[in-house]
C-alpha cells in the first residue's frame, strides 16, 4: 500500500523510524516493530543512518513486510551512484516495497567509516526526479525499461526549525518540482516555529508529517542543540527535563513534552513521523497521550 | 592545464539582459581560450548596442590585480546591468566576489587537462567540470563551496550557517542563497533539476 493513497483520503498518517542492525539478523528490529509499531501506518527503515554501516534498508524492509508491516525504504545518495540507485529502486518495486523516502544523506565523515568515498552523484532532488523517470518507463539516461513501470509513493524531508528557513523552503519547492509527494520533517520541539513554517509550506500543497523525537534527558537536548542541524530544544523543555531526573529517565517527561508538541501542531499538518531512537516501547504511550 | 570552451550561443544569449560589460581573460600560458569564437560573439552582442565595454586582460584570478585593472573601467561597469566573463571558473568567481551586487555570468565551461596546474591563487577553486554551474549560483561554485558538491540546493546539514563536515567552513549554499538574494536572482533556484555529467570526454559530454 502506498501511503500517498492515505493522505489522499485525508487520513492523519503516522510513521516511525527503525534502524537495521550492524549484523545479519533482523529479528530484533522486526520484533520491536511488531510489538510497538503495529498500530501505526508505516515504518521508515533508515539507510546506513548517520553514515554508520549497517544492514541495508531494502532487506530490512522486506523482513518487516513479511511480518505484516508497511515499510518505507529510505534511500540516500551517499553510497551509490545513479546506476546503483536506479537498480535498487527497481529491486524494491519487484519486492513490493513501494514507499520511498529520498534523501541526500549525511557526509561519510560523520560516520564510522570516515575514510569512505562520499558519492553524491545524485542528490535528494535528482533522486526524486530519477524515480519519476522510472515511473514513466525510462531510466535517467532515457533508455526504456522492460515491462511494467514501477509506481512509488515518493517522500522527501524538510527541516522546519532550521536557522535558514528560506533555504529550506527553496529546497522544498525544488523537491516538489522534482516529484516529491509527501514530506517528513526533522524533529520539532518548538511548535510555534513549526506553525510559522507550515504557513509558508502549505503553498506547495503536499502533505507534511511532523517529525518528533521523545527527548530522553536535558543532556540529550543540549547535545542536539549543539550538534544536530535543524533541531532546537527550547530552554524551558531542558529545564523541565532537568527538574526531575528520575521522571525524565523513565521517559515520562519526554513523552509528555512530545505529546504536547504533537497536540499543538496537529491542526497544521497531515501526519506524524516519530524518530524513537531506541525508545520504540514508548511510542504507544506517546500516541495515547497525544490523542491519536 | 585547462581548456575553456564557449557555452553554446543560445545559452549565452539567454544569460544576457540589459547592458553588459564583457571581460576576457587571456591569462595562463597553459590554457586554451577560444579567442576567435569569443570575439565573433562579442561583436554580435556589441552590434545590439547594449555592450558598455569589452576588456581583455590576464590573470583575473588575482583579486588585487583584477581590482586595479578594472578601476580604469569603473564607469563602463557602473553603467552595465551585468558582467559577462569569458574565462575559467576561477576568474568568474573572482569577478563575482569583487562585484557582489552585480549579476556576473560565465560564458565558458572549463575542462581539465592533465598536467601542471599553474599558479592560480587559491582563494577560489574551479573543479574544471566542463559544465559550469556559476550562472545558477550567483558566481559561487557549488562544487567547491559545498562539501557534498550539491547542485540542487543545500542539504539539511548546516548548523548555525556552518557545514556539518567542517565547522570552520561556511555552508556553501547559504552563501549562494545570500548572493542570489543580493543580486535579485533567487529565481535561479527554480531552474530545472540539475544532474551532473561526469563524462570527461568532450564528445560524450555534448551528446
Amino acid at each position: 500500500m502506498r501511503i500517498t493513497e492515505l493522505f489522499d483520503n485525508g487520513e492523519f498518517v503516522v510513521t516511525a523510524e527503525v534502524g537495521p542492525p550492524k549484523g545479519i539478523s533482523a529479528d530484533h528490529v522486526v520484533e520491536e516493530a511488531k510489538t510497538y509499531l503495529s498500530g501505526i501506518t508505516a515504518v521508515n527503515v533508515t539507510d546506513n543512518q548517520s553514515s554508520v554501516m549497517r544492514m541495508g534498508s531494502l532487506p530490512a524492509c522486506v523482513a518487516l513486510k513479511n511480518a505484516g508491516l508497511t515499510p518505507i525504504l529510505q534511500l540516500t545518495c551517499r553510497d551509490r551512484n545513479r546506476i546503483a540507485l536506479q537498480s535498487e529502486l527497481l529491486g524494491a518495486a519487484m519486492l513490493g516495497i513501494d514507499n520511498i523516502l529520498c534523501l541526500t544523506g549525511d557526509h561519510t565523515k560523520m560516520g564510522d567509516h570516515p575514510g569512505a568515498k562520499p558519492v553524491f552523484d545524485l542528490d535528494s532532488v535528482s533522486l526524486l526526479h530519477t524515480a519519476c523517470q522510472l515511473e514513466k518507463g525510462v531510466d535517467l539516461a532515457g533508455n526504456p525499461l522492460v515491462g511494467e513501470a514501477p509506481k512509488f509513493a515518493k517522500g522527501a524531508v524538510v527541516s522546519p526549525c532550521s536557522d535558514s528557513v528560506d533555504a529550506q523552503l527553496a529546497k522544498m519547492e525544488r523537491k516538489v518540482m522534482a516529484g516529491a509527494e509527501y514530506f517528513q520533517t526533522q524533529a520539532v520541539f518548538d511548535s510555534e516555529k513549526f506553525i510559522q513554517f507550515m504557513e509558508k509550506a502549505k503553498q506547495f500543497g503536499k502533505p507534511v508529517q511532523l517529525g518528533v523525537i521523545i527527548p530522553k534527558s536535558a543532556g540529550m537536548a543540549k547535545f542536539m542543540n549543539k550538534n544536530v542541524a535543524g533541531v532546537h530544544v527550547p530552554q524551558w523543555m531542558i529545564d523541565e527535563l532537568a527538574a526531575d531526573k528520575e521522571k525524565a529517565k523513565a521517559g515520562i517527561t519526554g513523552v509528555e513534552l512530545a505529546a504536547k508538541v504533537i497536540k499543538e501542531c496537529r491542526p497544521y499538518c497531515q501526519g506524524l513521523h516519530i524518530m524513537a531512537l531506541g525508545w520504540e516501547a514508548k511510542v504507544p504511550e506517546l500516541l495515547k497521550q497525544a490523542g491519536i | 592545464m585547462l581548456i575553456t570552451e564557449l557555452k553554446n550561443k543560445d545559452t549565452i544569449l539567454s544569460l544576457v539582459s540589459g547592458k553588459v560589460f564583457i571581460i576576457n581573460c587571456h591569462g595562463c600560458k597553459d590554457i586554451h581560450f577560444p579567442e576567435q569564437e569569443a570575439e565573433a560573439l562579442q561583436k554580435e552582442l556589441a552590434a545590439g548596442g547594449n555592450v558598455t565595454g569589452i576588456f581583455t586582460t590576464d590573470y583575473i584570478c588575482n583579486p588585487e590585480n583584477l581590482k586595479l585593472r578594472l578601476g580604469y573601467h569603473a564607469e563602463a561597469i557602473a553603467q552595465a546591468d551585468m558582467i559577462l566573463v569569458f574565462s575559467c571558473g576561477v576568474g568568474v568567481q573572482t569577478v563575482a566576489a569583487a562585484y557582489e551586487d552585480k549579476k556576473v555570468c560565465a560564458a565558458c565551461d572549463t575542462y581539465a587537462l592533465p598536467g601542471y596546474q599553474g599558479v592560480t591563487p587559491l582563494e577560489h577553486d574551479c573543479k574544471q567540470c566542463g559544465e559550469c554551474f556559476l550562472n545558477l549560483t550567483g558566481g559561487i561554485c557549488p562544487l567547491t563551496a559545498c562539501s557534498k558538491s550539491l547542485v540542487n540546493g543545500q542539504c539539511g546539514g548546516a548548523k548555525d550557517g556552518k557545514c556539518e563536515v567542517d565547522p570552520d567552513m561556511e555552508c556553501g549554499w547559504e552563501r549562494i542563497m545570500r548572493r542570489l538574494a543580493q543580486v535579485g536572482r533567487l529565481d535561479a533556484l527554480k531552474c530545472p533539476v540539475q544532474v551532473r555529467n561526469y563524462a570527461t570526454d568532450d564528445e560524450v559530454k555534448s551528446k
